[in-house]
């Protein structure tokens, strides 16, 4: 079995800032497990601005603030990268199986990082009835169809909650030549940043839709329009102010959730309704040794945070292999 | 060209079930299915219960042949490499009148042949059904009842009839059919991919077979759309029961239960609802609420926020017994229609009464010298310890190249499947269970549209979730 | 005319009043700071965007490459801009930070890629 003084599960803003402040608190040996082709992670696919403002006092996009951190990564020694590795096994005594192409290997590490990132809520999640046509996407996936892939998922879309990833696609769309008819939000309130809401929604008219929800989608092949209900104090359906919105597009931005379960396969106690660890002090587990970060530890509005708390990791990490000794 | 012996309309699990078993036989035989893929229709939406036998009425058809399809089932999973797990059944009780109607259903069952029936007592529920409600003072304990992946059920009878010559169609849907009394010989069926000619045709059509049965002429049965709604819970709670659930059924439909899938996900519902529309499948919130209090009453654990997944399917309901005969006014034209619970369960047994059907009306069934019974089982990632997996990765790198992280699907089992005849998104799914994970497509959905691209050569803006209408994207900057 | 406004200089989000005659900014309250009232001269008189996009590459190991403005371009002219984006085709390695397309629209602006990218 191949031993490693520490091992990081993840290689986007939260692992590499961890990576990154490790090294620099002094540990010599670290293998950083990243399974996609690239280091950024999530970064790669938000092309707009608002990142590095509060990091490096500048105003950067994903791939460049992404950038800024692997040129730190990459040619330093002590980092090992491993990319299109997958972990699927993580154990309480820090043994991880990871897989990629032609490869299952088994480390035990001295300390661990867990730093997966956090995943979307589904339309499932959320109980919304109606059929089940094409057309239904994450915020996220939309946002990798076309930053990434250069396809665009429809063109007529109502966008589910008013949260940040909703605010940014609800312009990327528009940018593309899609008309985004309206935001949904159920609280009376945007949860996004009001950058967001200024620069994505205001500027192109889009109307936003507080206290309402989508009672149905329907459509048999492809969404073909959406039934939107008007909510009173208590989030209870007002029937009588239900109205239709023809689209071909939904688009879910209706939350986050942390990414953990290796962790929980691990032993590591989780809170069931946040599936955060649950934890006194930050990026700490209950088991100690397994250091979880950024938004698989919690979910921040800001990757500037996620890198500020990170490097916090990276040295708890390191503090904890010395105290091994 | 010579005409089909035998053509089959409709790809779900009767269709693929007759055809497995005509290629036994020197026969020309083929499937025409509307959708793109198989199973599109009826069967994707089924629960995967294979039933003993129990709440069928003594004489009928479909009793007899669930009662047989249960051993015959067993014994063609293990041929065709599929898992068949026998978790048996739980029909409960929660009084003395309800106590009563399980002896009754106990002596029916007997009556059809279903075996090893015992009456249960909470002593014994409370040690081997720890989660059932306590409120629950006995029940019909059917050991034979087991669970099977219905949709991998259908490709893999299909992949093993193909094997063995027969032709499958797909989108291509039957228009019109002109009798052999008409043209003095075959049955001409048009269809929107070109014309057929067949001495015979079964008609396994599901919620449209009562529109295919008048195409010849008989119209004296009506198929009628019958909406179920489900809803499957985390994976997490794969054992909150070990046996099937099952309420008392009531007039027309065995309740709401709280069973397990093939795959690990407990599963919640059905209702049962008619509806006008044979398409529509929608969910709806008063169908999650009945199902939920429904099922939270035989096992009070349940939560709503265990459910992870819904989906709804239309059963084909003919309003009484399974509809399977030869058709005199029609010469060689077999209907099998209103195939509703306990049709997967009942399936092969149908498959053997049409083949006697067929024979019995002229056609002569000369078994092949070379017939292949088995299939290879492929290998499933997510069931198989990790031990195996780095064997198979070692074999072959693309084990390694994981897709679909929620579900440990790696791009050689989304290639093979694809090779099998995966043409869609749901097609991937269902063959492999890449997008059924908790992340439901968000992580892989880019990359097995890459994967279908390079191994069919579609274009992305012509990759769809289940055929033609489902187009994922609208637009690629790439034709721009 | 008054016109309302959030503020996005900073988290605070000052509501902003904006008074406006003959489209020039008269009067602004609502602001806790400086910043507020020169963003909503800005806003008001000669709104402007930093544009981010993706353009299509050939040959390179991504099919998008993602590009920004290095400057805002004025916010009326987002969409033409969108426009340009689209007709590109990037058919030569680049790295992050440089230039595309120099004096984009003409307003002495350049198109940046803010990934590396290189040959296939």
């Amino acid at each position: 079995m191949i031993e490693r003084d520490l091992v990081i599960v993840g290689g986007g803003p939260a692992g590499m800032a961890a990576a990154i402040s490790a090294r620099e608190s002094g540990v010599k040996d670290i293998l950083l497990l990243e399974r996609d082709q690239y280091l950024g992670g999530i970064l790669n696919q938000c092309v707009h601005t608002g990142f590095g403002i509060e990091y490096f006092k500048e105003v950067l996009t994903g791939p460049e603030y992404g950038n800024r951190f692997v040129e730190k990564i990459k040619g330093a020694p002590e980092i090992e990268i491993s990319l299109r590795s997958l972990v699927v096994k993580l154990t309480k005594d820090k043994t991880l199986t990871y897989i990629k192409p032609g490869v299952m290997e088994e480390v035990r590490a001295k300390a661990v990082i867990m730093a997966t990132g956090c995943r979307e809520k589904t339309r499932e999640m959320v109980h919304i009835p109606g059929t089940r046509p094409s057309g239904i996407f994450s915020a996220g996936l939309a946002q990798k169809l076309i930053n990434i892939e250069g396809l665009l998922p429809g063109k007529e879309v109502v966008v589910v909650g008013s949260g940040d990833i909703g605010l940014i696609m609800a312009r990327r769309f528009t940018l593309e030549g899609a008309r985004v008819k309206a935001v949904i939000e159920i609280q009376e309130k945007s949860r996004g940043l009001i950058r967001n809401v200024a620069q994505c929604i205001e500027d192109f008219d889009i109307p936003i839709y507080f206290r309402h929800k989508i009672l149905r989608i329907c459509g048999l092949d492809r969404v073909e329009k959406v039934v939107v209900v008007k909510v009173d104090e208590n989030f209870n359906d007002i029937p009588s102010s239900s109205f239709e919105i023809s689209c071909d597009t939904v688009l879910m931005s209706v939350g986050l959730i942390p990414e953990n379960e290796l962790i929980e396969m691990a032993g590591v106690e989780i809170d069931r309704k946040t599936n955060q660890p649950v934890s006194k002090e930050v990026n700490k587990t209950s088991i100690p040794g397994i250091f979880c970060c950024g938004n698989s530890f919690k979910i921040y509005d800001l990757a500037d945070w996620v890198s500020k708390e990170s490097a916090v990791a990276g040295k708890m990490a390191a503090e904890y292999i010395r105290s091994l000794k | 060209m010579k005409p089909y012996d035998v053509i089959i309309i409709g790809g779900g699990v009767i269709g693929t079930s007759i055809a497995r078993e005509l290629s036994r036989y020197k026969l020309k035989v083929a499937i025409l299915e509307k959708e793109e893929e198989l199973a599109f229709g009826v069967s994707k939406s089924n629960s995967g219960i294979i039933h003993p036998g129990t709440q069928n009425p003594i004489h009928s058809l479909r009793g007899r042949l669930c009662v047989q399809g249960n051993a015959l089932t067993r014994k063609m999973s293990r041929e065709l490499g599929i898992d068949f797990k026998e978790v048996g059944e739980l029909i409960v009780a929660f009084n003395e009148e309800d106590r009563l109607k399980l002896v009754q259903l106990k002596d029916e069952a007997e009556a059809l042949g279903v075996p090893r029936l015992k009456i249960v007592d909470r002593a014994w529920l409370k040690i081997n059904e720890p989660n059932l409600s306590p409120e629950v003072i006995a029940a019909l304990y059917a050991p034979t009842a087991g669970i099977i992946s219905p949709y991998r059920w259908v490709y893999d009878l299909a992949e093993n009839a193909e094997s063995n010559g027969v032709e499958i169609h797909a989108s291509t849907k039957v228009e019109k059919i002109l009798p052999s009394t008409r043209t003095g010989g075959d049955f001409e069926i048009y269809t929107s991919k070109g014309g057929f000619r067949s001495r015979y045709i079964v008609n396994a059509a599901g919620l449209f077979a009562d529109d295919i049965s008048r195409l010849v002429g008989i119209d004296d049965f009506k198929i009628r759309a019958r909406l179920g709604e489900e809803f499957l819970l985390d994976k997490k709670k794969e054992n909150i029961t070990n046996h099937l659930i099952f309420p008392l059924p009531s007039k027309d439909s065995k309740g709401v239960l709280v069973i397990k899938t093939s795959d690990g996900n407990p599963m919640i519902g059905p209702t049962a609802q008619d509806v006008d529309s044979k398409t529509d499948l929608s969910t709806s919130a008063e169908g999650f609420k009945k199902v939920l209090s429904s099922a939270q009453r035989l096992v009070p654990s349940i939560n709503g926020g265990d459910v992870i997944a819904y989906f709804a399917g239309l059963r084909p309901a003919s309003g009484g017994d399974f509809i399977i005969r030869h058709e005199a006014k029609a010469p060689g034209f077999i209907n099998v229609a209103g195939i509703q619970s306990p049709g997967l369960t009942a399936a092969p047994a149908i498959a053997l009464m049409v083949s006697g059907l067929l024979k019995k009306n002229g056609l002569s069934l000369k078994r092949k010298l070379f017939f292949h019974h088995h299939r290879k089982r492929e290998a499933h990632l997510f069931n198989i310890p990790l031990s195996e997996t780095k064997r198979l990765i070692k074999r072959d790198p693309c084990y390694g190249d994981i897709v679909c992280r929620c579900e440990m699907v790696s791009a050689k089992e989304v290639t093979d499947a694809i090779k099998r005849g995966a043409k869609t998104l749901d097609g991937i799914k269902f063959r492999t269970r890449a997008q059924s994970g908790r992340c439901h497509g968000s992580f892989c959905t880019t990359r097995l549209m890459k994967i279908l691209e390079e191994e069919t050569g579609k274009k992305p803006t012509d990759i769809t979730k289940r055929g033609k209408g489902s187009e994922i994207v609208k637009e690629d900057r790439l034709c721009d | 005319m008054i016109k309302r406004l959030t503020c996005i200089e900073c988290p605070k989000g000052c509501l902003l009043s904006i008074e406006i005659e003959n489209c020039r900014v008269v009067k602004v309250s609502g602001n806790e700071c400086p910043k507020g009232e020169k963003y909503a001269v800005q806003e008001i008189e000669n709104p402007m965007r930093i544009l981010t996009s993706a353009v299509l590459a050939e040959g390179l190991t991504l099919k998008m490459v993602p590009v920004r403005t290095d400057k805002p371009i004025p916010k009326s002219r987002i969409m033409e801009a969108m426009d340009e984006v689209k007709k590109l085709r990037l058919k030569e390695p680049v790295k992050s930070g440089s230039v595309i397309v120099d004096n984009f629209l003409g307003i002495g602006i350049n198109l940046l890629s803010t990934r590396t990218v290189s040959k296939t």
